[in-house]
């Protein structure tokens, strides 16, 4: 054990959410899901979330309609990218600013 | 006490990496470190020694095995030389800002280009600001005491430490040395045991991206944002000098050996002219010394720098205020400035009142022979010198032994 003149400080946390700040303000673009086309959301059942296994930020929820954490998901896409069902788009955050083009 | 015996630097090395008890050796053979972890391998395959040996592809990942080990609380070892140390840097300045007490002979090799095999002290001096703590040892009994001291700094302090000898003068070569007491050494050295060590049952982040302002954890708890993280690295660098001493103390106490382990000073009280030089070159300048005393009536003294990173400061500064001049011999230097250990020297002394004379020599680079005739000469003359010399002229370093 350090001697207790030494603080030791360093990098170290629990894991989560939000680890390495407040990463949704990282993003350029937002993951969407298309729950006609995922796989727990159409069958009903905890199949496939090959998303929330393969989210480097843990910010995926395991659940029948998966959700993406906003607050922390960084836009990286590898969601959309693994996506088996290809249920994920990525979306320029700009179109969900207030006053964005709709078109 | 324990019997003397004969045997190599290298081989001193090893001993106090097995009498410590390391778990992990992680090591790449390189020229003249090989030895080392030749022994080291031997022990564990003959199950004299009980820890795992990983035999890597590169230094630099010899250092991430390290950096594992010491992430889960298991106590690391690896050496190097030359070149492989340049390839681990990376890995080193990783090792540092994570705070882990990972311990690393260096047997001190010129670097390349052109390929050199034997000793000098760039390798070492180039890795100066990685955030290691660097000490030097000038013997093997040297070498034996300061890698078990060393596993005890890091651990105390957490930080790693990169013990140093010369290749060849020291690695290679045989001399008598007292091994230290494996039930003492059990005393002397605790087990490792690390705060955020890596099990599956307390799962941590560790040096994820860290922002540049502090900020809360998932738990809310304030953590230090990079610069304070550094902050700190450098503060408890400084702090670290202090439980040099005191380790030393203690291993005095047990082990009847110790005293001087941060310079060690010889014939310096009265001495006019003081020699500085770090490694085994520090031993040879004593017969110069001797010499320079005895037949010329000149008052000389040399003090070794057994602690190059984090630098003594003050120590430094104080040992050299009544000298008249001071002579940094080294083996390294930083292109195109001055040798690294004499701008150290300088700065330390720029604070106090009395600034001695300063003379910067390079020697034996690449092996070039360091005769101790030539060391006898060049003092000699630099003793002699008027200190009414424009300071241009003898603050540029000299290259002693040039075949040009």
């Amino acid at each position: 054990m350090p001697d207790p003149r030494f603080k030791v400080l360093t990098s170290a946390s629990t894991s989560g959410p939000g680890d390495a700040g407040r990463t949704g303000s990282w993003r350029v673009e937002r993951p969407v899901i298309d729950m006609s086309r995922c796989i727990p959301a159409k069958t009903g059942k905890h199949a496939c979330h090959i998303c929330w296994l393969f989210c480097p930020d843990n910010v995926v929820s395991k659940e029948i309609e998966p959700a993406i954490d906003l607050e922390y998901c960084k836009g990286c896409g590898i969601c959309a990218q693994e996506c088996p069902a290809q249920a994920i788009a990525m979306v320029p955050d700009a179109d969900f600013l207030e006053g964005a083009d709709s078109e | 006490m324990s019997k003397a015996i004969i045997e190599s630097g290298n081989v001193a090395a090893a001993m106090a990496v097995k009498l410590a008890r390391a778990e992990v050796i992680a090591a790449y053979p390189i020229t003249p470190q090989t030895p080392v972890t030749e022994k080291l391998s031997e022990w564990i395959t003959a199950g004299e020694m009980d820890a795992e040996y990983v035999a890597v592809e590169s230094e630099h990942s010899a250092m991430g095995v390290c950096i594992g080990a010491a992430s889960a609380g298991v106590r690391a070892f690896t050496a190097t030389s030359s070149n492989g140390l340049l390839y681990m840097s990376e890995q080193l300045h990783w090792a540092a800002g994570a705070r882990l007490p990972i311990v690393m002979c260096v047997v001190n090799r010129a670097i390349g280009a052109p390929w050199s095999v034997w000793n000098d002290h760039q390798d070492a001096i180039s890795q100066r600001d990685t955030g290691w703590i660097q000490v030097f040892a000038k013997d093997h009994q040297e070498i034996i005491d300061m890698t078990l001291k060393a596993f005890r700094l890091a651990e105390l302090v957490h930080i790693p430490v990169m013990v140093n000898y010369d290749g060849y003068y020291l690695s290679h070569t045989y001399m008598p040395f007292e091994p230290p007491e494996a039930e003492r050494v059990d005393a002397f050295l605790p087990a490792y045991e690390y705060k955020h060590a890596l099990t599956p049952e307390h799962p941590e982040s560790l040096n994820t991206v860290t922002l540049p302002d502090a900020r809360l954890d998932v738990q809310g708890i304030k953590r230090g944002g990079y610069m304070d993280i550094r902050h700190n690295l450098h503060e408890e660098m400084g702090k670290s000098i202090e439980v040099w001493e005191e380790i030393d103390q203690e291993f005095q106490l047990l082990f009847g050996r110790g005293g001087n382990p941060v310079i060690d000073p010889y014939r310096c009280e009265d001495a006019d002219a003081v020699i500085v030089a770090m490694g085994s070159m520090a031993n040879q300048f004593r017969v110069v010394v001797d010499r320079l005393r005895q037949d010329d009536g000149l008052k000389v003294g040399v003090l070794a720098l057994q602690m190059y990173r984090p630098f003594p400061n003050t120590v430094i500064a104080e040992a050299l205020q009544s000298a008249k001049h001071v002579m940094v011999y080294e083996k390294g230097l930083s292109y195109g400035s001055q040798g690294a250990l004499y701008g150290d020297i300088k700065a330390a002394l720029y604070p106090y009142p009395s600034r001695p004379r300063l003379h910067n020599f390079i020697v034996g680079l690449g092996g070039r022979a360091i005769p101790t005739e030539s060391l006898y000469q060049t003092m000699k003359a630099a003793c002699g010198q008027d200190l009414q010399i424009p300071p241009a002229r003898t603050d540029a370093p000299q290259w002693i032994g040039l075949q040009l």
